[in-house]
Parts: structure tokens; C-alpha cells; sequence
């Protein structure tokens, strides 16, 4: 713990975490350092590449833009969030089925970025998962696998929610 | 050979080796990496582009007690960075010779601190002139490099180019230009080191061949093979970006280790890694054609040029392999191509998926174009006539031994495209649309593995192990960067032994553990690499048979019973091969005369383009890419390499500028080298057919480097359909094609003077 | 990460009023940041210029969509998500909800806040055309008060604007009158998503029997900051939207826009596309006017 630095209170995955941290550090950097959560990655350090991506009280946001002040009380969603026990999210089995992910450093953010997307909207268009998934670069698979892969989820999920 | 009998594991697309870890964050890359009292590196770099370094001055406000500094002196061994020649210092004594060469570096256990430290080490130039272009280069008023600037040439010949000009029925000529592209790996380069004076250096990090930065830091500090040790990370993203550049980092961070006594981490930012790193080579490529009145080619001279930047790295080998994919994949009686490599005081340009065949196939493609409409023949006619077969032979005067199936595998794209009811659709739309619609193809091929003799004097050796856990384990320093390394080699050593997916796992990428099975590079892992592994399980399945009592057939537990006997025998149950190169295969190396490359993948590329005549802007609507690549092993993974080239091709065509100021990137943000993003790439048709190769791995060729060569062609050739405008060079920007096309309607010129 | 986080103070007094207090006692020496998307970039290269900065993030005073009789008013701390999906902006004001869209990604609108988009004062804006065509006012507010200002007012040169060292953006207000005019926005920038504009236009215009009665056109980096573009309005105002007239207006704005060559784009390039986009705006007024 750092002196002279306030704490700061929020959620993390489900858990309530406190951290000591100067207010101006990058919530990317209190995740990966303080927390140790190094799911979540910098690819460009200003907001472009979305490798830092995590959900903030259930918005999609980059978190090497967020001082960790402002997510005092926020509940932060990261990847290591997104499988339930050994349960594989949905997004995650269809990456795993359709080749969404190839060098795997944007994968974290991706997923975020796509459970996001399919958190508000269950059955997108391709156009809303292009837009939904913009700000999100990738290098390796040119986006195709990784559209795929969200079609397959998102198809995968609502079956389930129709069996039951 | 191998046999293409009926395969379990080999040709399914089993889920990627790796990517349970990938998809839950768990996957350790080498900033998620922290160890025991590590303090963090940073490099104090060059601000002018050539010139004497006259004085290091510390700033006297900082406690310079609490950090490590290295410079040149500090280097134990030889000052230099190996690769092909040894020019290029590890870190720049007396002088630097392009912007953001590494002088100076700084440890400290504070990652801030050191950042900031960097701005308290100051250095005074004695400036030199300094040149950014082949031209100045090849000009040769300012010498930079050796005595002429010159880092290579090649000539390769067939026939006699200059007996055919008279009576040739067309000569055509045009010159095709390409830009320096950044690969934008979206993890930036990064390194730990470690150094003992009892273990030597280990390095931990991002990187494509760890046998490359063992040999280079042998060198820098002077040990014996066993005090280096290089271990690769989790990649995030290579594309030849990681095939030289680690060799360099490594140096520095181990340099820092050493002078510090702590081991060092140095993970560049996106700023410093676009300014810092390698680029792939900018190129101007000449032509001058001659044909008969029927469209047949009689001669190609080309003249192939690339810019190498400050320091020859591997510029001469991605030379030779521009040299060789510049004819295209076209039958011609009588060729030359003279390439000349450049030396200027930008940042080294270096390895970069395709490797010099993209901007060799850019050129050659467009130029198929301009020929077309030169003479008066559909383009897709002119390459119909003058494709390989079978039989045929190329310009170094290989034989096509293999078969080649260009026309069918142009028909097939043709068809799933649409290619000529749309072209002649669009044409008409054309006329009353404010965008402009166009169809635009390319053929080409793309060699697989080293060039010529390259796999020889690799002498790769690899193979496989079975652990006392009863696990296989594939021995290779072939490196997983999301190509699929992983996944196809395991399948392959699953299929040849008969076991399954889950009981073979990969060896970790680490050189006191693997051999050396040569550089993840060239398009070679899948049938090189691949190919070894398949020898060694069937040498390991046949050492069973002969000396453990294994059966004709066997499960997987009497498989397993047999290894523990083997062990029991001899120790360790290990069966390693080392390459063998096909029979018949003859390579001149000073003449450039044989077989150039053991196999070639084959492709067409279809690009559906609109031009926006309100904006200038072409975007690529729609994209089709058939291609023969040997036995495709995994065919999701192998789908997913050709949408990714193409994706990067993309870029390369339309988005992707690397705007040099002084010799220093201006635009080193991703905010400001724009790549496409997830609404710009069009869907991808991604179509297969396969040809086993005899002497790759069930018959696979080379295939993640094909797709980057075929976009930037196929586009430009699209914009030419839709507009009628011919445009050379790349990127093409849409202030580009306002330049030509802004031109055309030239409605208020008056009123903007 | 070039920026230091320990030589940044940050505090998040969370009332609109404490920050105005604290704005008042020490003008000048505190940075408001609200979502982050500009400022926490400049910290990441190592260019934050702000010893001291202030939170806006989730002052609630700050964050709102009233809808008036006349008007609606936009809280300068609205993300541009919450304009996006906001109905009433999606019906009386589709130019801004558009705009809304064009900033970054969905990541970047869910925290760039309108009034940090206008307080920023970049040239290339992505609301400013779409605000300035609706005549916005904007609401500044501090402890000595509130004031209203036509918002092609606030700008007053590259990156500067009449905002005061003690004084926050408290809400734009747009005037609902738009429902009748033809609206027209564009943005030509680097790619679809993440790009900032080479160009931007916008226009309103009402077409009273067959002729321009009332016309707003305005652009993003064709001048130093956004702004209307007046000489092309005049050129239209009380005419028909007829061939001689759009070549008219073309020359207008070739003459007054003044745009630069920097890193993104050239000056020629945005003189000529930003007249391009203008004419596309008026061959949609007289295929109109034909129509109707």
C-alpha cells in the first residue's frame, strides 16, 4: 500500500477489491499491477486499439483512459471474469470453435467488446458487429473469424435461452 | 514421401493448441511477466539522422547512483547485431546513422523514473548529410553506407531480353512504387534478461526465432553456446517484426541486466516501437515487356529496387526473394531482373510477411494490367495466355515438376466472384453513379520455405520426445505467434504416430530444451518444420517396433508401454531428424539458376472496389482469394491466415503510410498510422484446393505469407476498372487519387487560385 | 505510458458546486477531465500539461437531457452514448445523433462527454458541425454565475475558446426548430470507425416556394476551429438551388475555408472535398425541390 495515495473501493469480477493507488493511475494499470489481472492488455495506450478494454458498471470502456479515481465504486468486469467456474462463456467457446483468436493479445478486449455488444443487443446485425467491435484492432485474423465467432455465440446463447 | 492416405486429426480443424489460455486471459505475454527485484530498461535514442555522436552529457539533477547506464563500452563481445552481415552496432559508438538508434541505456527499479531519465541524458551531434531515399542512394553524392551505398544487387538472366525488342509486336513499360509498411503486431516488442557470471544471459520474450538472438547474443557478450539461453513468450503478433528486431532488444535488456545486477525488462511503448523498430522495404519496380501480336509475352526486363534503410540487416535476402517472385507466374523465353538494395539513414527496414514478394507481385500485377489495356486484350486473357504449367519453366529456369493449376484456379474465381457479369454491370452503373464500382484480380505465387540453398545451410533439426508422464512432446524452436504453429505440428505428430490431439503437446519454446528447427519464417513451418516432425514419429514408431516390441498395429496404451520400455533401455525416448532437401533439387547461387524454392502456393485474389468521386476515397466492398497451398492441415487456422493477410494487405493498399520526417516516423501513433479497422474490411471468400505436396508435411506447402502478396494489385487493378485512371503506387490515399481524379473534374480550378 | 500518475493530483469533489468553488479559488490552476478520451491520452504520451486536475465524471448536474417546449438541453457532461440513444435527439436533432456516432468506437462514446468534445476546441469536432447547424447556444457556468452564448461564438481561434479559467461548460441548448429544414452531415475521415476527420460538413436549410429561406452550413477542419461558413450561406440565401447557384456556393466555400496540411490530410484535399460534400447537400436540396 502506498502512502499518501487514497484508497479506492470498487467491484472487480463479482469482488469487492480496495486498492491504494495515486488517483491519476490508469485503471489498466491498477488491474494489471495492483490486482495482478494481466488478462487485460495495452496495445496503444490511448484509447485506439481497445486491447484494454473492461466494462464499467456495465459500460464497454478503455481502461488506459480511466483514471482509477473514477471508477471509485464502479463495479469493472475484466476477461478473467468472463468464464463461470470451469464454464466457458459463450463468446469464449465460439472464439475457441471458430478461430477468433490467433495471437491472442487482443482477445481479452475482444471478448469484453463482444459481451458487451451482445449484453445489449442479443442478436446483432453484421453491421451492428462491425460497429460494435470498432474500436477493437486486430491484426492477425482480419476480423472475419472473429465476426463469425460472435454470430455463433450469439446464436449459441439465445438457443439456450429458448430451451429454456 | 508422405502418404496422403486418409487422415484423423490432419485436415480437421481442431480447436488451437494454446488457445484456452488465450481465450481466458491466462496466456502469460512478457509484460504480464514480473520478476524478483526487476528493474525496467529504457533506450536513449538518436534525435538526428546521421551524424557524430560528440559528447553524452548526464544531467547533473539526477542521481545517476540509483541507475544502470550502458553504452557501447560496456559491450563485452562484439558491438554489432548478427544477422546476414554484422553491420549494425548494438548500440551506436561515435555515430548514428538514422533517427532513434539506440545510445544510451538506462535501468532503474521505477519504470517512471527511468522514462524521465531518459530526458536527462543529452546528446551532442556533430551532424553529417543524410539521405531518405533510394534515389538519393542510388545517386551516390552522399556516401552513407560502404563504398557506394549499395547493401546488394542480383542479376538473374534467361535468354536474351535484348534480342527480342526489335521484333516484339507491343513493348510496354511502367514503373510501380511501395511504401514502407509497419506490421503493427498489436503487441509491442518486449524483453526480460536476466545475467549471472555462473548462467550467462537469459532472455525471456516476444519473438519468432530464438535461435536468431542466441546467435546474436553470443556475439554481443562473448560466451559459449551454453551461457545463452532464450526463451519466447506468449507472442502477441509477429509478422516478421519479431524476426530481427528481438536480437537487438534482448542485447539491450541483457546489457542492463549485467550492469545492473538485476534482471531488466524493456517493453517499448506504441510510440517508441513504431519509431524504433523495423518496416517492411519500400520498392520501385521497373518494367519494359515485350509481347507478340497474340498477347504472349517474348521478354521481361525488370529492374527491382528497394530502399534497406541504415543498416543492411536482411535486406539482401528479402532482395532475392523480390528478385524471384518479380516475374509473376508467367512463362517467358527471355528475362532479366537487376534488384538493387539501397542503404539510407532511415530506421532498417527488415523482415515482413511476404518478404519482398509484395512489392515485387504489385508491381508485376499491375504492369499484367497496364499491358492489357496497352494492347488491347482483356486482362484476364493476357494472364490466361502466358500462366505456368506443368512442365513449364520459370525464370531462374526451374522446371514446374509439381502441377500447376492457375487456370483452374482463375476460373473458380472468376465464378465465385462474379467477376464478369459485375464488371460489366458496373460498368454501366458507372456512368450515372457518383461511385465508381470495379473489379480488379491478381494471380501470383508465393515460394515456399528458403530461398535456393537457404533450407541446406539451415540444416534444421527438430523431432519429438515422449515424457515419463506419457505425453508427446514436439521438439522445435518454430515459435506460436497466432499463426497456429502449435496446433498443426501437434496434429501432425498426433496423425503420424496415431495417437490423439490431447497427447502430444509442444515442448516450450526455450533453447536449452529445443533444437534448432531454423527461424519461424518464409512460409517453412508448415512443410519444413512439419514435415521433420512427421519423419521423427515415424522414425520414433519404427525404433518402437524394431527395439520395443511394438506391434504392426497398436492403441495408445500399448504405444505408451513400448516408450517405457524404451526408456528403460536406452534412457529417454527421443527421435529427432534433421532436414533432408527433395531429390533433383539444384541451386546455383551466384548464377540464380534452378530451383529456387521447393514448392510454390498458388493464388488468385478478386477485389470488388468503390470509388467515392464526392470523397476520393476507394474502399474494397467485397473479396474473393482461391488459392492452392498444398494439404491444408487445419482449415479454420488456414482460413484464418489468408483473411489476415489479406486484412494487412488492405491496409497496405489503401490505409497504411509511414510518413518519414528528417528519417524519423511523424505519425508513430496508432491514432495516426491507420490500419483498417473491424468496419473497413470487407468479407473475405476464402476457397481452397487442394494438391499435396510430396515433400511437405500430408502434403502441405507454405501458405502465411501467399495472401499479403495479392490485395494491393488486385485493388489498384479494381480502382483502374472503376475509374479508368491507372495509379502506380501504394499506399494510395484518397488525397492520391484526389490528385489524379480531382484533376478530371477540374470544374472551378479558377477559384481556388 | 510516458506520463507519471504520481505527478498528477486528481480529486472528484462530485458536486457541480464544490467544483465550481474550487475552480473560483484557484482559477486557472485546475484541469477539469470528465471522460478522459483527450486528456488521458496526452498522459499516456507523456504531453499532460495539468499538475492539477478535477473530476466531472458523474457530477450529476453535469449529465442530462431536458426536453423543453422550445429547446433541449444537453448536459456538457452527456456522453455521447447518451445521445445516441436518447429518442428525442434521435427525432428533433438526427445530425447530432449521427455525429454521435462517428466518435471512436463504442468505448470512446460511452465516455467522451459533449462538453469536453467542444471544450477541447480541435478543429476536426465531430458534434461541432451538427451543433452549429442547429444554432446551439452553450450554458457556461461558475460562482459568479451563468451565462448564454451562441455557440458559433465560442471558439475563438485554434484551440482556444471564450471560456473563462473559472468557468465549466454547463449544457448546450439547441432550439427545436429544425423539423422542417433539410439536413445534411458528413464526415469524410482516416477510415469508418476510430478516425478522426479530414473533413466534416453539415447543413440545415429550409426551402420556402422553391427558394433557400433559411440555410446553416458548417464544417470541421476547414478552419482553425469549427465553424460556420457564412459567405457559403449568403450565397444561397433567397435563391433557387439551381446548377449556377451550387457552382456559386462551391466558390464560396473554396474562398473561405481555410483549412491546413498537417499529418492526417492535406489542405487542397479538404478545400476541395468539403466543396464536394457541400454540393452533395445541395443536389439533395434540388432533387428535393423537383420532388416536391
Amino acid at each position: 500500500m502506498k502512502e499518501g495515495c487514497p484508497a479506492i473501493d470498487f467491484m472487480v469480477n463479482g469482488e469487492r477489491r480496495t486498492v491504494q493507488a495515486a488517483p491519476m493511475k490508469r485503471l489498466l494499470d491498477v488491474l494489471r499491477e495492483d490486482l495482478l489481472l494481466t488478462g487485460t492488455k495495452e496495445g496503444c495506450g490511448e484509447g485506439e486499439c481497445g486491447s484494454c478494454s473492461v466494462r464499467m458498471n456495465g459500460e464497454l470502456v478503455n481502461s488506459c483512459l480511466v483514471p482509477v479515481l473514477q471508477a471509485q465504486g464502479a463495479s469493472i468486469e475484466t476477461v478473467e471474469g468472463l468464464a463461470c467456474d470451469a464454464e466457458l462463456h459463450p463468446l469464449q467457446r465460439a472464439f475457441l470453435q471458430c478461430g477468433g483468436a490467433q495471437c491472442g493479445i487482443c482477445t481479452p478486449g475482444m471478448l469484453i467488446a463482444a459481451t458487451h455488444l451482445l449484453a445489449k443487443n442479443p442478436n446483432p446485425t453484421m453491421a451492428e458487429i462491425r460497429e460494435g467491435l470498432a474500436g477493437n484492432l486486430c491484426r492477425c485474423t482480419g476480423f472475419i473469424k472473429i465476426f463469425e465467432s460472435v454470430v455463433a455465440a450469439a446464436a449459441q446463447t439465445r438457443g439456450e435461452a429458448h430451451a429454456r | 514421401m508422405s502418404t496422403h492416405a486418409k487422415t484423423r486429426i490432419v485436415g480437421a480443424s481442431v480447436p488451437r493448441k494454446e488457445g484456452l489460455d488465450k481465450l481466458l486471459g491466462r496466456a502469460r505475454y512478457v509484460d504480464d511477466i514480473e520478476l524478483e527485484g526487476m528493474w525496467y530498461g529504457a533506450t536513449v535514442r538518436s534525435s538526428v539522422p546521421r551524424g557524430f555522436i560528440r559528447e553524452i552529457r548526464f544531467d547533473r539533477n539526477e542521481d545517476w547512483n540509483e541507475f544502470a547506464v550502458a553504452t557501447a563500452a560496456d559491450i563485452p563481445g562484439a558491438n554489432q547485431i548478427h544477422l546476414i552481415f554484422s553491420d549494425q552496432p548494438c548500440l551506436a559508438d561515435g555515430k548514428v546513422n538514422h533517427c532513434d538508434e539506440a545510445i544510451v541505456l538506462l535501468a532503474h527499479p521505477d519504470k517512471h523514473r527511468v522514462r524521465e531519465a531518459v530526458n536527462a541524458v543529452q546528446i551532442e551531434y556533430e551532424p553529417l548529410p543524410a539521405i531518405f531515399t533510394m534515389e538519393e542512394s542510388e545517386r551516390q553524392d552522399v556516401i552513407v553506407w560502404g563504398a557506394d551505398n549499395l547493401l546488394k544487387s542480383f542479376l538473374l538472366q534467361k535468354g536474351d531480353v535484348d534480342s527480342v525488342w526489335a521484333e516484339a509486336a507491343h513493348i510496354v513499360k511502367g514503373e510501380y512504387r511501395t511504401g514502407a509498411q509497419e506490421h503493427l503486431y498489436i503487441e509491442n516488442n518486449g524483453m526480460i534478461a536476466a545475467y549471472s557470471t555462473e548462467d550467462g544471459v537469459t532472455v525471456w520474450g516476444s519473438l519468432q526465432c530464438p535461435y536468431y538472438v542466441h546467435k546474436s547474443l553470443l556475439a554481443v557478450f562473448d560466451l559459449p553456446e551454453g551461457k545463452v539461453r532464450v526463451v519466447q513468450t506468449e507472442t502477441g503478433g509477429a509478422f516478421g517484426g519479431k524476426e530481427d528486431y528481438p536480437s537487438t532488444l534482448a542485447a539491450h535488456a541483457a546489457l542492463l541486466a549485467m550492469k545492473s545486477g538485476h534482471p531488466v525488462k524493456m517493453v517499448y511503448d506504441r510510440m517508441e516501437d513504431l519509431a524504433a523498430t523495423t518496416k517492411r522495404h519500400p520498392s520501385r519496380v521497373r518494367h519494359k515487356t515485350a509481347l507478340d501480336a497474340s498477347g504472349k509475352l517474348l521478354a521481361m526486363d525488370i529492374e527491382v529496387t528497394t530502399d534497406g534503410g541504415a543498416y543492411s540487416t536482411l535486406s539482401s535476402t528479402v532482395l532475392s526473394r523480390a528478385t524471384l517472385h518479380s516475374p509473376g507466374p508467367y512463362v517467358c523465353p527471355n528475362v532479366r531482373v537487376q534488384s538493387r538494395s539501397w542503404a539510407t539513414n532511415t530506421v532498417p527496414y527488415g523482415a515482413f510477411r511476404g518478404f519482398g514478394a509484395p512489392q515485387a507481385i504489385f508491381a508485376i500485377e499491375r504492369h499484367m494490367d497496364e499491358i492489357a489495356a496497352a494492347i488491347g486484350m482483356d486482362p484476364v486473357e493476357l494472364r490466361r495466355r502466358n500462366f505456368l504449367h506443368d512442365g513449364d519453366t520459370t525464370a531462374t529456369e526451374q522446371v514446374m515438376r509439381e502441377p500447376v493449376i492457375l487456370d483452374k484456379l482463375l476460373d473458380r474465381a472468376l465464378a465465385e466472384s462474379g467477376y464478369l457479369e459485375k464488371r460489366a454491370r458496373f460498368a454501366l452503373e458507372n456512368q450515372s453513379s457518383p461511385v465508381k464500382r470495379g473489379m480488379g484480380i491478381a494471380a501470383f505465387y508465393h515460394g515456399s520455405g528458403f530461398t535456393g540453398s537457404g533450407e541446406r545451410y539451415l540444416n534444421s533439426l527438430a523431432g519429438v520426445e515422449v515424457t515419463a508422464e506419457g505425453k508427446v512432446r514436439v521438439l522445435v524452436s518454430s515459435t506460436e505467434f497466432g499463426q497456429g504453429t502449435n496446433t498443426i505440428l501437434t496434429q501432425i505428430a498426433a496423425e503420424a504416430i496415431g495417437l490423439g490431439y490431447d497427447d502430444v503437446e509442444m515442448a516450450p519454446p526455450d533453447t536449452q530444451i529445443v533444437p534448432n528447427s531454423g527461424p519461424t519464417v518464409a512460409s517453412r513451418t508448415s512443410m519444413v518444420v512439419g514435415r521433420l516432425i512427421e519423419r521423427a514419429c515415424q522414425q520414433l514408431v519404427s525404433e518402437l517396433k524394431k527395439h520395443a516390441r511394438l506391434d504392426e498395429d497398436f492403441t495408445r496404451e500399448e504405444f505408451l508401454a513400448a516408450c517405457e520400455r524404451l526408456r528403460n533401455a536406452k534412457g529417454e525416448v527421443v527421435s529427432l531428424v534433421r532436414y533432408e532437401p527433395p531429390p533433383n533439387v539444384f541451386w546455383d547461387d551466384q548464377k540464380y539458376r534452378g530451383e529456387a524454392y521447393p514448392a510454390y502456393a498458388w493464388s488468385i485474389h478478386v477485389a470488388q472496389v468503390a470509388v467515392d468521386t464526392v470523397t476520393y476515397a476507394a474502399e474494397v466492398e467485397d473479396f474473393w482469394s482461391v488459392q492452392e497451398v498444398g494439404r491444408v492441415l487445419n482449415p479454420v487456422l488456414a482460413a484464418g491466415q489468408i483473411e489476415g493477410g489479406i486484412a494487412q494487405g488492405i491496409g497496405y493498399a489503401l490505409y497504411e503510410k509511414v510518413l518519414l520526417q528528417n528519417g524519423h516516423m511523424a505519425n508513430n501513433q496508432m491514432t495516426n498510422y491507420i490500419m483498417p479497422t473491424a468496419e473497413d474490411i470487407p468479407p473475405i471468400h476464402v476457397v481452397f484446393e487442394e494438391i499435396p505436396f510430396g515433400y511437405g508435411a500430408y502434403g502441405a506447402k507454405g501458405i502465411g505469407e501467399l495472401p499479403h502478396d495479392g490485395p494491393a494489385p488486385a485493388i489498384l487493378n479494381a480502382i483502374r476498372d472503376a475509374t479508368g485512371v491507372r495509379f502506380d503506387s501504394i499506399p494510395l490515399l484518397p488525397e492520391d487519387l484526389f490528385a489524379k481524379l480531382g484533376a478530371l473534374q477540374s470544374i472551378e480550378q479558377a477559384a481556388t487560385v | 505510458m510516458r506520463g507519471n500518475a504520481n505527478a498528477h493530483e486528481l480529486i472528484a469533489p462530485g458536486s457541480l458546486g464544490a467544483v465550481l468553488e474550487l475552480l473560483a479559488n484557484e482559477p486557472g490552476k485546475w484541469t477539469p477531465i470528465a471522460g478522459g478520451t483527450e486528456l488521458m491520452v496526452a498522459h499516456a504520451v507523456g504531453r499532460l500539461n495539468a499538475p492539477k486536475l478535477v473530476s466531472l465524471w458523474n457530477v450529476r448536474d453535469l449529465r442530462f437531457v431536458d426536453v423543453r417546449a422550445e429547446s433541449l438541453a444537453i448536459g456538457a457532461g452527456s456522453t455521447f452514448r447518451d445521445l445516441r440513444s436518447n429518442p428525442q435527439v434521435t427525432a428533433d436533432f438526427p445530425l447530432l445523433a449521427q455525429a454521435s456516432t462517428w466518435i471512436g468506437a463504442i468505448a470512446n462514446q460511452n465516455r467522451a462527454t459533449v462538453g469536453g468534445n467542444l471544450v477541447n476546441a480541435s478543429p476536426a469536432a465531430d458534434s461541432s458541425p451538427a451543433l452549429l447547424v442547429y444554432d446551439a447556444e452553450v450554458e457556461l457556468i461558475s460562482v459568479r454565475g451563468k451565462r448564454r452564448v451562441p455557440y458559433f461564438d465560442f471558439h475563438t481561434g485554434y484551440k482556444k475558446t471564450i471560456l473563462a479559467p473559472d468557468e465549466l461548460m454547463l449544457a448546450v441548448h439547441l432550439p427545436r426548430r429544425f423539423g422542417e429544414h433539410r439536413q445534411y452531415l458528413r464526415k469524410v475521415g482516416t477510415r469508418r470507425a476510430m478516425a478522426i476527420s479530414k473533413v466534416a460538413l453539415a447543413g440545415t436549410a429550409l426551402i420556402k416556394s422553391g427558394l433557400v429561406s433559411e440555410v446553416r452550413v458548417a464544417a470541421a477542419s476547414l478552419a482553425a476551429f469549427p465553424a460556420r461558413l457564412y459567405n457559403t450561406e449568403s450565397a444561397l440565401l433567397g435563391k433557387a438551388v439551381t446548377p449556377e447557384v451550387i457552382r456559386l456556393a462551391r466558390q464560396a466555400l473554396l474562398a473561405e475555408a481555410q483549412p491546413i496540411d498537417d499529418i492526417r490530410s492535406t489542405a487542397e484535399y479538404r478545400r476541395r472535398v468539403g466543396a464536394n460534400l457541400l454540393e452533395e447537400f445541395l443536389q439533395q436540396l434540388a432533387a428535393d425541390g423537383t420532388a416536391a
